[in-house]
């Protein structure tokens, strides 16, 4: 955390109330910026990582994630101005993922709702939003505040997840089914969990005071001892999150905040973000643009891809034809699935050949020890997500 | 004129206020062939070119007291003559007054007179100024093209807009594209000697704007004001006031078919899967229609009429944003008698009587009201309708009428305390140059940017609804997104003067939302 003693020019990357626990468990060293605090990109291995997620309970530090408490008499008109989806549907002790856009209908980030109390909200996105929520709260009754800094998050995610938290005293955890909210207690700790993740596992999201975060963190580790814990960095949280099938902004789009060249921008309807989109809720930012889109048929989509072989087909172009004459897209995010046992792959595929069940050609290059091969790969497009435990889905989850 | 509708009944376009654009724009409506109706807030209709009495007995156009910028073109269409329109009187003279008592008329023979060195370059500035109006002309009659569009009828406007520029030569196109967005000052050192002829041409460009003569931009205000009003300087003063246009206006709305109901408050803009479908007023009474047409400002309709509810977030914070603050005060003085003015004739004290002596005095007239304060010396445009039209007072009585810069809209005292500080100022400061003027007053009214504000229904009480600047003209008048008349909701138009090509008392946003109107909505 920022101290008055340490001044933010002689610390250009912020600490999370989890920087010292986590340093202590890294073996590797391997810390990369996210937001403006620096985070773990792995621990030890992204395998070992990787398989806490899929067969025990991983612990991922999102305190970087930015919130922030939205609350009013005109929150909820405020954000379903703002938002696509309609949140009118959203009941206290519910969380909704949603997008928002710009004027012309192109995204300017995804996020996570959280309904607290009636017209009590908070908002978790990737990136920074103030301006542009200020700019969509003139003419509400509403007041808009960034906690970042004060609420701490931990992800907790794998199979044996809902068992740990039972098991550090949180009951009735095991009722929260997806997309719901609870107050709980962890050691006299006030604590909010949410059925929630990026991983498309079982799992759950605490957040909690900064001042509680070591305490939470210790608990964890201690009652995770015999259920396979391990803390992840974002390595292995990106393999799970391709094989779940969800974007991550700034590889498989640009916030239209940030583009600068014209048609880099992309729409919830060009990244298959469609069934986000409420247009019969009445007005919000984008829709008159969004509508005209949909009327025209989308240019692009983002798509799934099983692609042949098991090399991963990083920033692969896309052909029509397996020649390479006609460039139809390229790879946004490319991961060999280790739970599928499938080359997996998200795309951005021009109109017409994005249909399911068609076929593209990826130009894959391999390094083989310095000497460079190219590789076209038969990939098909297919339906997202490429893996779906039902036990993300289960209610209440088996116990470990 | 008919002030009875009949009620439930639907009309084919509802029009938002009864000032000068919004009854051109009725008016062109009805004679193409819509049922329409004119929603007017005030007791009368007029808006800003209104007259109306400001003491017993004495009449005054209340906010604009001139009329220069209607294209005669416009007038002729209407048939404003037919339907009563008379000037009390045309081709106004114009006096640079100074306190040595030689003023300055402005015109080949004052100047021949006063400052034979600037005989030449008056008129030579006077010929550029007007080629260049005619280029920039065509820019002002119609609507402002769509970029991007790729349509046959955006691209002809901008090809012709294009072709005019290039058609004045090679030396006049520099000289634009030199002179377009400087200063006015600088332009007026380069050209002329005499303080006095700088300072009133300074006035013509800041009049009614925020901007002093240093300001960037203050030429292709300047160049405005000619090309508006049709290249000449040709002021008028209707019989009766800018109340008796208005009238005439009404008139020729009302022989086109048009309804008109006065004290008729427009509440909201009501709207129906994402089109405006009516209007709801004050007293609660729905009225249907299937285009709605606002000559109310920008940030009312948008912001007040309609609801940010139904716009999107980056365009409302772009109507937000508009510079709309008013710096210009009205003074209006009920006269027991004509004081002497040394130094005048009555010939002009007939027309236009300008304050600002030097483009140093306007300067320091605008620096105080960058801070919040009024100017302890401020500019001011002064007339005396009564020599040419006797009817607005009692006989024997005379009404003085001024235009007062700078009168910030937020002064940093409020304006409640300081309100009669400011209106003895600005008497004093006339009577330097009509010692008697102070006894001979029998009343005075000051209208502040705010007094405008609430009588006139103006956000931020400028005359123009909104800065004309460049940032603010043509293809982004009002903001880019509804810069055709057209705003984001479908069947909702603007036609107000924070439309291109903005106002004075022009008519011209009026006419060219009626034509969009006609062309698109069915």
């Amino acid at each position: 955390m920022l101290t008055m003693s340490e001044p933010h020019f002689r610390q250009p990357l912020l600490k999370t109330p989890f920087h010292e626990r986590s340093r202590a468990l890294s073996q590797v060293d391997s810390f990369v910026p996210w937001s403006g605090y620096t985070t773990v990109d792995v621990f030890t291995t992204v395998e070992q990582e990787y398989f806490a997620i899929r067969n025990a309970t991983s612990v991922y530090d999102l305190t970087p994630m930015v919130k922030y408490r939205i609350a009013g008499p005109d929150a909820l008109r405020f954000l379903n101005r703002l938002m696509t989806r309609d949140l009118r549907k959203l009941a206290p002790g519910k969380v909704a993922y949603s997008v928002w856009c710009d004027d012309s209908g192109h995204l300017i980030d995804d996020g996570t709702v959280f309904c607290l109390a009636a017209n009590e909200y908070r908002l978790c996105t990737g990136e920074r939003q103030l301006d542009w929520l200020c700019a969509s709260s003139i003419g509400f009754d509403v007041e808009i505040a960034e906690v970042t800094e004060e609420v701490a998050a931990l992800a907790v995610q794998g199979p044996t997840s809902c068992a740990l938290l039972r098991a550090l005293g949180l009951d009735g955890v095991e009722r929260l089914k997806p997309f719901e909210l609870g107050q709980f207690e962890l050691a006299t700790l006030p604590i909010m969990v949410s059925r929630t993740g990026f991983t498309g596992d079982l799992g759950y999201e605490l957040w909690m005071r900064t001042a509680d975060a070591e305490r939470v963190w210790d608990a964890l580790m201690e009652a995770g001892r015999s259920r396979g814990v391990r803390p992840i960095g974002s390595r292995a949280l990106n393999i799970a999150r391709i094989e779940a099938g969800f974007l991550l902004p700034n590889l498989d789009f640009v916030s239209a905040s940030h583009t600068l060249r014209i048609g880099s921008e992309r729409s919830p309807l060009e990244l298959g973000l469609g069934w986000l989109v409420d247009f019969g809720k009445g007005h919000f930012t984008g829709r008159r643009a969004l509508l005209r889109e949909q009327q025209r048929g989308p240019e692009r989509l983002l798509v799934g891809l099983d692609i042949e072989g098991n090399k991963a087909a990083h920033n692969a172009l896309l052909y029509a034809d397996r020649a390479g004459r006609t460039q139809v897209g390229s790879v946004t995010s490319a991961a060999w699935s280790p739970t599928t046992k499938r080359n997996l792959a998200l795309a951005m595929v021009d109109a017409p050949h994005f249909a399911t069940g068609a076929t593209v050609w990826a130009e894959i290059y391999l390094n083989r020890e310095l000497v460079w091969q190219r590789r076209m790969a038969r990939a098909r497009i297919v339906e997202r997500p490429f893996y779906a435990p039902p036990r993300r889905r289960a209610t209440p989850p088996a116990d470990f | 004129m008919s002030m009875v509708a009949a009620r439930n009944t639907r009309y084919d376009c509802i029009v938002v206020g009864g000032g000068h654009n919004g009854l051109v724009c009725a008016a062109y409506l009805a004679r193409g062939g819509r049922s329409v109706l004119v929603l007017e807030a005030a007791g009368q209709v007029g808006g800003a070119a209104v007259t109306r009495e400001f003491a017993p007995g004495f009449r005054v156009s209340a906010c604009a007291h001139l009329l220069h910028l209607m294209p005669g073109t416009l007038m002729r269409e209407l048939g404003l003559s037919a339907q009563g329109l008379k000037f009390a009187a045309e081709q106004l003279p114009t006096t640079a007054l100074s306190s040595d008592g030689l003023h300055l008329s402005l015109g080949a023979e004052g100047l021949t007179q006063r400052a034979p060195a600037d005989v030449t370059a008056f008129a030579e500035w006077q010929g550029l100024a007007q080629r260049l109006a005619g280029a920039l002309q065509p820019l002002l009659a119609e609507a402002p093209p769509r970029l991007g569009t790729g349509a046959w009828r955006e691209r002809a406007l901008l090809a012709r807009l294009g072709w005019h520029i290039r058609r004045l030569g090679k030396r006049d196109m520099r000289e634009l594209l030199r002179i377009g967005g400087m200063n006015v000052q600088d332009l007026l050192e380069e050209r002329f000697e005499s303080p006095l002829l700088k300072g009133a041409l300074a006035l013509n460009a800041v009049l009614g704007t925020n901007l002093g003569p240093r300001s960037p931009g203050t030429v292709a205000a300047l160049l405005y004001r000619v090309a508006a009003g049709g290249g000449r300087e040709a002021l008028a003063q209707p019989q009766g006031g800018l109340g008796g246009l208005s009238d005439a206006l009404a008139r020729v709305a009302t022989a086109a078919g048009v309804q008109i109901r006065t004290q008729a408050v427009v509440k909201r803009i009501l709207v129906s899967a994402d089109r405006a479908s009516g209007v709801v007023l004050a007293s609660g009474e729905e009225i249907a229609a299937d285009v709605v047409v606002s000559s109310a400002d920008p940030k009312t309709t948008f912001l007040g009429l309609l609801g940010v509810e139904h716009l999107d977030a980056g365009f409302v914070r772009r109507v937000t944003q508009l510079r709309t603050r008013g710096l210009a005060a009205k003074l209006h003085l009920a006269l027991e008698r004509l004081p002497q003015f040394a130094g005048l004739e009555t010939q002009a004290l007939r027309g236009r009587l300008l304050l600002a002596p030097s483009t140093d005095y306007i300067e320091r007239a605008f620096n105080h009201a960058k801070y919040g304060e009024f100017s302890a010396a401020p500019m001011l445009e002064i007339t005396l309708p009564t020599l040419a039209d006797p009817t607005l007072a009692p006989p024997g009585k005379h009404v003085l009428s001024a235009i007062v810069q700078y009168a910030p809209y937020s002064l940093r005292s409020g304006w409640e305390g300081e309100r009669q500080r400011f209106t003895d100022l600005v008497i004093d400061t006339i009577a330097g140059f009509a010692p008697e003027l102070r006894a001979c007053v029998h009343s005075a009214e000051l209208l502040t940017p705010p007094d405008i504000e609430r009588e006139f229904r103006i956000t931020g009480g400028h005359w123009h609804h909104a800065e004309l600047a460049l940032d603010q003209f043509f293809m982004v008048r009002p903001v880019p997104g509804a810069a055709q008349y057209r705003a984001p909701v479908a069947g909702l138009y603007l036609c107000g003067a924070g439309c291109h090509p903005g106002g004075g008392v022009m008519g011209v946003a009026g006419r060219n939302a009626a034509r969009q109107v006609l062309r698109e909505a069915a």
